[in-house]
């Protein structure tokens, strides 16, 4: 049985007049976890307070058997990939990627010779002197998900990465990203509200909805048997689980 | 179908007369005060020149102790005055444009208020601050110290209150440009808050930051008022404006004048460089 890398326990928070409540649930080492659920349902949040950048009211969340619960973002060994990858524009793709080694002391030489194959297994090795605002949106999510590889995290978080792209570059993107996450065989949270792309990505799903998650399971499980409403119109499918 | 016809028919032509007549009186009103400025400028070396005012005579008034202490005891306090603002500036900007907090809307507006009010004020407030027991044991540990406050102190001390809200709004502005986002990727990569800020935040708003200061600088170095107030005109305390109006009092318009050149050059070189640095602020 594979490692736990991500365990989340009853997790609560409040952002203005939102809350997300009670959400448990765990990503083992190797596994693509698709969080879906539609706007405004608290995935986004569930995965920035995994990230560390939105304090927990309580719950604990634990990454390789440590509470990370109340540690700062940078000591929790998670990559985090935004929507739009939010590269740095005052710096080129090389400086993007290098950056989280760079931060942690490396020197330029051997932050590139530890970036190189990640660089290469993603083709990014033409646009490394290439400022970020040259490249095209599929470009700009590569060399963010490079960035977030870089320093070798446990976990792989990516925040809606393909939504902002068009429907070839979300295809090749995402063919990306999968053959990415395999190779390194790293534990990854995808968030998304596209049944589409769970369908082609997840190993495995869950599904929020008013900032509980209400189901999880493998996808063809969820859309078989839906545990709610809810779940069955966000899959596009009857309640009783037919499309 | 009546409302598209007349939308199609009737709305671009005279939405495109109404564009056409603005830009030309926005346009015209631009140059007619850009004219008005320059003649000003012009008026200036004429009038020198009139007055049989040569190169050589130009630079020998230029020269001269008063005037040159002046110009460089104004070079000195703006100098210092600029990286005292800097130190204020940059951490109030940032905190302001980053936190949400009860108060902030007063907080705002004191820090503004020096830019509404006459620079005069700052100097009676000065005067009637140091007058108060506060100020006066403040007066005493500064004197106790060797220095006094009627020195080059004091003038830096009126050309920050006058400066610092500009590089503030400035620098609130620059800050509130970077993306948050940045900064909460560069955390996760690895930052800790000051890293991300020195490393992401800084870099992004750096531009708008240099322009600030530049603003503020041109500002320190225009401050005239609370100096006669707070100050006064003694010799060791004369910067380049104060020269400028004791030579107009003694009858020297000339030399007022040229002083008054080298301001204008010193101004218009801080703007200039605000606007290569700083291109379509939103501030400027």
């Amino acid at each position: 049985m594979a490692l736990t890398v991500l365990r989340v326990r009853g997790l609560h928070l409040q952002v203005g007049s939102f809350r997300v409540s009670d959400v448990s649930f765990d990503v083992p080492q190797g596994e693509y976890f698709v969080l879906m659920g539609p706007t405004g349902s608290g995935k986004s949040l569930t995965a920035r307070c995994v990230a560390g950048l939105i304090p927990v009211e309580s719950g604990t969340i634990t990454i390789d058997g440590r509470d990370v619960t109340h540690l700062e973002p940078r000591r929790r060994g998670v990559g985090y990939m935004p929507q739009h990858g939010a590269l740095f524009p005052h710096l080129d793709v090389a400086g993007n990627i290098l950056f989280p080694l760079r931060v942690r002391g490396t020197a330029a030489a051997e932050a590139r010779a530890a970036v190189a194959p990640l660089v290469n297994m993603l083709g990014l090795g033409e646009l490394m002197g290439r400022r970020v605002g040259t490249l095209s949106g599929g470009e700009r999510q590569k060399a963010a998900l490079a960035r977030a590889l870089a320093s070798r995290p446990r976990l792989l978080l990516l925040d809606e990465p393909l939504s902002a792209l068009d429907e070839p570059s979300r295809r090749e993107i995402g063919k990306e990203l999968r053959r990415a996450q395999r190779a390194l065989g790293i534990a990854t949270v995808h968030i998304c509200h596209n049944t589409e792309e769970a369908r082609a990505l997840a190993d495995r799903a869950g599904v929020i909805h008013a900032g509980r998650l209400v189901q999880t399971g493998p996808l063809d499980e969820l859309q078989r048997q839906p545990a709610s409403a809810a779940v069955a119109r966000l899959l596009g499918v009857s309640a009783r689980g037919q499309e | 179908m009546d409302h598209r016809r007349h939308i199609q028919n009737e709305s671009p032509e005279p939405v495109g007369r109404r564009w056409h007549a603005l830009s030309v009186v926005s346009l015209g009103l631009t140059v007619l005060l850009t004219v008005v400025i320059l003649v000003l400028v012009a008026a200036d070396v004429v009038y020198l020149l009139r007055r049989g005012v040569t190169a050589a005579e130009f630079w020998r008034t230029l020269s001269s102790p008063a005037v040159l202490g002046g110009i460089r005891m104004s070079l000195l306090t703006s100098t210092v005055t600029l990286l005292l603002v800097l130190c204020f500036a940059v951490p109030i900007g940032y905190a302001l444009s980053r936190y949400r907090f009860p108060g902030r809307a007063v907080l705002n507006a004191v820090l503004d208020a020096p830019i509404v009010l006459t620079p005069v004020v700052v100097g009676l407030s000065l005067l009637a601050f140091f007058g108060s027991p506060l100020g006066g044991w403040i007066r005493t540990a500064v004197e106790r110290g060797g220095w006094t406050l009627d020195s080059a102190i004091g003038i830096v001390l009126c050309q920050f209150l006058v400066s610092v809200p500009y590089c503030i709004r400035a620098t609130k502005a620059s800050f509130e440009e970077v993306d948050r986002e940045l900064e909460h990727v560069a955390l996760s990569l690895g930052c800790s808050p000051w890293s991300a800020f020195r490393r992401v935040t800084l870099p992004l708003a750096r531009s708008g930051l240099v322009a600030g200061g530049v603003m503020a600088w041109a500002r320190a170095i225009g401050v005239f008022g609370p100096l006669m107030v707070f100050v006064g005109t003694s010799p060791r305390v004369t910067v380049m404006h104060t020269a400028m109006w004791l030579e107009l009092n003694t009858g020297n318009i000339e030399t007022s004048l040229v002083i008054a050149l080298v301001a204008l050059a010193l101004a218009g070189t801080a703007l200039s460089l605000v606007h290569w640095l700083a291109p379509g602020r939103k501030w400027l």
